[in-house]
């Protein structure tokens, strides 16, 4: 058994930090704020395999399995619901485009649809049919709640011995050659001390600095925090927007129904480079030009009353694929989401645990795809799809 | 006897904040995220307040050393058309 010091509390830690202890490895978590504070409890709660390369399609086809029995697995209702995601067409070319991506997706098992505007408003009663052409039906994507899935592996994580520690933050490292062999970490004022075989930095858009603790560049992995908002109307009858109903073409635009309480979620990919890793302040413009495209695609929310607006950030890469693999020989990372760890953390956490553990994993993960060291090589992938 | 209620626009219960602190969940913007405290649409007016003593209470601290969660916009529901503009059609 190895010891193994997890750093970020956010669901991509808190999901290795488990994987890792089901794998009889100890381990210690450290998050400096509160659990979830960073991306995870911020994010629109959406899960969806409808990615247009073939690295991210089958990771979350593969995430998707492990959403389906998430519940069971940690014995807490994590509000998992495939209501599906319905991307939507305005113009033809859009329309081929689509095509394009179902065949992608549909040769690795991902049975996405092109479905009419009829069949669309059957899945979502308030749509506006009128603007669009046709659309991207993936019945099998879905959502769920990001509390209660990152406290659902919290709790398991700690039943299994996880050592899981918040307001509690790495301030160094200590490292011979190429191997980190102790984290110190602050809390309360006191500094200390704690001897590891290996480091995992999931600390998303806080990375970069995690690095350079350990000695490397920061902009080695170049992972900049982008602003992003949400607004959230109160709660309507349950079924009117059940899916994800996003027209890219309109600054991917989205309206998703929440699964826990029933208010509508509006999301734009109207964005601001964040000034700081504390700049979660909520901006007007972002608000009206949210529920402009919102009404646009669900007339009636007009009517709804907006009930709050909150920010969080998206950690994104050059290519919005995150980084996840091995800095050091005993340093490794899983950052720079890009606004996707949540729905990617169960088949993420599977594979980074097992290897860090043994060395290989058997999740369809794409080790080459998201390798970290691509940016300094200047080998950036195709972008990942990413809307909101 | 009947429920005593914390939050009316979620429908929590002082025995539902209890159960929480008791399973090592302390800090108040996890309390509020997993009981949806404060998230309804009177935006905590009632609840934080309850909650905070009762967190108070368990864990030995003055409720004033306790930070508030951080509010979020806008302080009263407002609705969209009223941002968005009448409806032009």
């Amino acid at each position: 058994m190895s010891k193994i010091a997890v750093i970020g509390g956010g669901i991509t830690g808190v999901a290795t930090a488990y994987e890792l202890a089901k794998l009889g490895e100890e381990v210690i978590l450290f998050e400096k704020n509160y659990f979830g504070s960073g991306s995870t409890f911020r994010c629109a709660t959406g899960i969806r395999a409808q990615f247009t390369d073939e690295a991210n399609i089958r990771l979350m086809k593969y995430s998707v399995e492990r959403w389906e029995k998430l519940e069971e697995e940690l014995g807490f209702d994590v509000n998992f619901k495939q209501t599906g995601y319905l991307f939507l067409a305005t113009s033809e070319e859009e329309v081929e485009a689509f095509k394009n991506n179902i065949k992608l997706q549909n040769h690795f098992g991902v049975p996405t649809r092109l479905i009419d505007m009829d069949e669309a408003r059957e899945i979502v009663p308030i749509l506006n049919t009128e603007p669009f052409l046709a659309g991207a039906w993936n019945p099998k994507d879905g959502k769920a709640n990001p509390f209660k899935t990152l406290f659902a592996y919290l709790f398991k994580a700690k039943e299994l011995g996880v050592d899981a520690r918040e307001h509690t933050e790495v301030i160094g490292f200590e490292r011979e050659g190429d191997e980190i062999t102790a984290v110190k970490f602050r809390s309360n004022g006191k500094v200390e001390s704690v001897k590891v075989d290996a480091v995992l930095n999931a600390a998303n858009s806080w990375a970069p600095f995690v690095n350079e603790m350990a000695g490397l560049k920061r902009d080695l992995v170049p992972i900049t925090a982008y602003k992003h908002q949400l607004v959230k109307t109160e709660p309507l009858e349950p079924g009117q927007a059940e899916p994800l109903v996003c027209p890219p073409a309109w600054d991917d635009a989205y309206i998703i129904q929440d699964g826990e309480d029933g208010g509508i979620i509006c999301g734009a990919g109207i964005e601001y480079k964040a000034r700081s890793l504390n700049d979660y302040e909520p901006t007007y413009d972002f608000l009206r030009g949210v529920l402009e495209y919102a009404v646009r695609i669900a007339p009636p929310l007009r009517y709804a009353h907006i009930v709050r607006q909150w920010a969080g950030f998206y950690a994104k890469t050059p290519d919005k694929n995150p980084a996840i693999g091995k800095l050091l020989d005993n340093f490794y990372i899983a950052a720079g989401f890009s606004g996707h760890g949540f729905m990617m953390a169960p088949a993420v956490g599977e594979a980074m645990a097992e290897f860090i553990a043994r060395g290989r994993s058997k999740v369809p993960l794409d080790w080459e795809w998201y390798d970290p060291y691509r940016f300094e090589r200047g080998e950036l992938r195709a972008s990942a799809f990413q809307i909101g | 006897m009947g429920k005593k209620i914390v939050c009316r626009c979620n429908d929590v219960t002082v025995e539902d904040v209890e159960a929480l602190i008791d399973s090592g969940v302390t800090d108040i913007e996890e309390l509020k995220r997993l009981l949806r405290i404060g998230m309804g649409p009177c935006q905590g007016r009632t609840c934080v307040p309850i909650v905070l003593g009762i967190l108070a209470r368990k864990t030995g601290r003055r409720q004033e050393e306790i930070p508030l969660p951080k509010a979020r916009v806008p302080i009263r529901p407002v609705r969209v058309e009223v941002i968005v503009g009448g409806d032009d059609e």
